[in-house]
């Protein structure tokens, strides 16, 4: 299923859209698949694969916690994509998410080649604008990938339709300054930049950073397409003290923010 | 941009959106483009107004004691057949010529109205530097330093401290440098709207690679015009370390015209480069994006970052300038490796020469200076004139040069 599609199916049935993030090899390989396939079974519509990477800005310090864990044990890129082409096979959009010196160096054809072939539908690039995406734009086109850039409230009026203009799937609004992470209270900026972003685009809008529990995916999901939610599923994994525990926590959590985004009201 | 245009004749490089060639630019979260937008506005802005200008003058002549001496080292310069000048950026205020940038920009940062600014620092010495233009300029300063690193620069979380600095231990990834500027990228994006990053060196996104050149650019138009007046003309050869680069470009950014004039990167070659164990971006990485620019970084064939590794601590950075990068492909400078030995041979041959503690840093660009000098005397057929520019003190490196020369205690050196 496409991206597209799956914000289609949830716009007919009146709820947003659950994406959950969690990165590749983390706590293993397996254990990662493992978490992937829980959320899907629990709820959760698009799961959002993160390839670790050492230096992650655009996250706070529980994503990096899980992705420091990942690459000490040895995750390589080769091991993100057979995630992505596991947890494709379950039947879930999976999107992908990751910095982007690891595909540079990849090689930008050849990652978009392969994560195609994986079942990848498309790629988040956090630290990537379209300024400096000439061999992004290209690559995606070339191999059918959808391609999310992020808009903040800072952006211009300017910047956000010309980056959405080179979104294609959906546009990545990143609801609060500041870098990923559950909070207490989500942002009372969200709404705005979403009434920004539909001023200039038909393509649904997904809003992160800061959603933690049922309660705020409703909120989110009462004016925005996609709720996506990393740090506090990756923190389920993160406390529990054995693998079968965290997924069960995961499972709870999912399940919790899969109603979340289901009592929403239009 | 084409690769045979020439670097330095003012305003060329970079381009507009901040491209040295192929290098440089922009990889960043889209929540600081604005933040990077105003700053580059406001410093274009500031260069071009007298005022800023005479201010800034004014604050490095009275307040950091620029222009620093040319010395013409003597005992040094018969030791090892050449003519050695050296620039002493160890004079000045806070001991390297970091405090040239640090006063630009905490200057354009209140011009900003941004009275909070933060910095990431290694061995602390970018962190002091920080404070000190902070405590002068009326501005609430945090500085994110490794949490390896607070432990082994105690006195310099002191220092910060005393001058009104809070500095934050970064506890992620390993500990290190790299890691205080993800967390100093963590904060600004947070907190961009009131707060100015007080970028340590010549790199990460623009137009910090050009803005910090055009802070301590000044280096090199001093000692251009020192050599003219000191010399009756131009040196053969300008020579500098370079960790991130920015007492190389300050130094060579004013020289780049100057086509006889040879210009020397020296690099951190810790170990040696084969073994790894090294902080020699140029000569010993590869293409990538580290910190919000395209330029040469040290990382495994997954594209993640490696570790570096240096005695010295300031030039122990997995990346390098973008600045740096163009102009090493483009062949106007030479970039090579110092290793850790080299670096402090040439540090011991200075303070007994010369009777100058030079930072270790500045002693990897003395150590390639000595390294050169055979190929170039015969060369030019004569005795070479070359400028070092002697970046920083060695105050801070006395605990580190003490224990590698084992006279810290009175037992008999190692090395020494």
């Amino acid at each position: 299923m496409s991206i597209a599609v799956a914000f289609e199916k949830a716009r007919a049935e009146g709820r947003a859209l659950l994406v959950g993030c969690m990165p590749a090899g983390f706590p293993t390989v397996d254990g990662s698949i493992a978490a992937m396939t829980a959320m899907v079974e629990a709820g959760v519509d698009v799961i959002e694969v993160e390839l670790p990477y050492s230096d992650p800005v655009m996250d706070g310090p529980v994503i990096q916690k899980a992705s420091d864990i990942a690459l000490a044990n040895g995750v390589r890129l080769a091991d993100g994509l057979r995630v992505i082409e596991a947890v494709a096979a379950t039947g879930a959009p999976v999107v992908t998410m990751t910095y982007w010196n690891p595909i540079q160096k990849y090689g930008v054809d050849a990652f978009a080649r392969d994560l195609a072939a994986a079942g990848g539908t498309g790629l988040i690039t956090p630290d990537l604008i379209p300024d400096e995406a000439d061999e992004w734009l290209a690559a995606s086109d070339a191999y059918g990938l959808d391609r999310t850039f992020l808009v903040s409230p800072s952006s211009t009026d300017a910047r956000i339709a010309m980056t959405v203009a080179h979104c294609r799937g959906f546009v990545y609004a990143t609801a609060l300054m500041g870098v990923t992470g559950a909070r207490e209270q989500t942002s009372a900026d969200a709404p705005a930049l979403v009434r920004r972003v539909r001023a200039v685009t038909d393509l649904p809008v997904g809003v992160g950073l800061g959603v933690g529990n049922g309660a705020q995916a409703t909120e989110v999901g009462s004016f925005a397409d996609g709720v996506i939610v990393g740090s506090a599923l990756i923190r389920c994994l993160l406390g529990a003290p054995d693998l079968a525990a965290g997924l069960d926590a995961l499972r709870a959590l999912s399940t919790e923010l899969a109603a979340g985004v289901r009592a929403v009201r239009r | 941009m084409s690769a045979t245009a020439t670097a330095g004749e003012s305003g060329l490089l970079p381009d507009a959106t901040g491209h040295f060639g192929r290098y440089g630019g922009r990889f960043v979260p889209e929540a600081l483009v604005a933040a990077l937008d105003e700053l580059d506005a406001a410093y274009r802005h500031a260069m071009a107004d007298d005022a800023f200008q005479a201010e800034f003058g004014a604050l490095l002549r009275d307040y950091a004691g620029a222009p620093s001496l040319l010395y013409r080292a003597e005992r040094l310069s018969a030791r090892v057949g050449a003519q050695i000048l050296l620039k002493r950026e160890d004079l000045n205020h806070t001991g390297a010529h970091k405090v040239r940038n640090v006063l630009g920009q905490a200057l354009l940062s209140k011009r900003m109205g941004k009275n909070r600014v933060i910095a990431e620092t290694g061995a602390g010495q970018h962190g002091v530097a920080s404070a000190t233009a902070a405590a002068l300029l009326d501005l609430e300063c945090v500085v994110y330093m490794g949490e390896v690193d607070t432990e082994r620069q105690a006195l310099n979380v002191a220092r910060m401290r005393m001058l009104g600095a809070t500095v934050v231990p970064v506890t992620t990834g390993s500990r290190t440098l790299k890691d205080a500027c993800n967390e100093a990228l963590r904060d600004w994006v947070a907190n961009v709207a009131h707060t100015h990053y007080l970028l340590g060196t010549a790199s990460g996104p623009h137009p910090f690679p050009s803005m910090v050149r055009d802070f301590v650019r000044g280096i090199g138009v001093e000692a251009r015009q020192q050599c003219l007046d000191q010399l009756g003309r131009l040196p053969d050869a300008v020579t500098a370390c370079v960790g991130g680069g920015s007492n190389a470009i300050g130094i060579f950014h004013a020289f780049v015209p100057d086509a006889d004039v040879r210009l020397y990167g020296f690099e951190a070659g810790g170990e040696g480069v084969e073994t790894g164990r090294h902080a020699a971006s140029i000569t010993g990485g590869s293409l990538g994006v580290l910190h919000g620019a395209r330029t040469y970084l040290l990382q495994d064939a997954d594209g993640q970052t490696l570790d570096s590794h240096s005695i010295s601590a300031g030039l122990d950075y997995p990346a390098v300038g973008p600045e740096h990068a163009w102009l090493a492909d483009a062949g106007r400078a030479t970039y090579a490796p110092v290793t850790d030995a080299e670096a402090m041979d040439a540090f011991q041959l200075l303070c007994r020469t010369e009777g100058i503690i030079p930072a270790i840093e500045s002693s990897h660009a003395l150590a390639g200076t000595l390294k050169i000098i055979p190929a170039l005397t015969e060369e030019l057929g004569r005795e070479p004139t070359i400028v070092v520019n002697l970046s920083g003190r060695g105050d801070k490196d006395v605990q580190t040069a003490g224990t590698y020369f084992g006279i810290l205690d009175g037992r008999d050196g190692q090395h020494g």
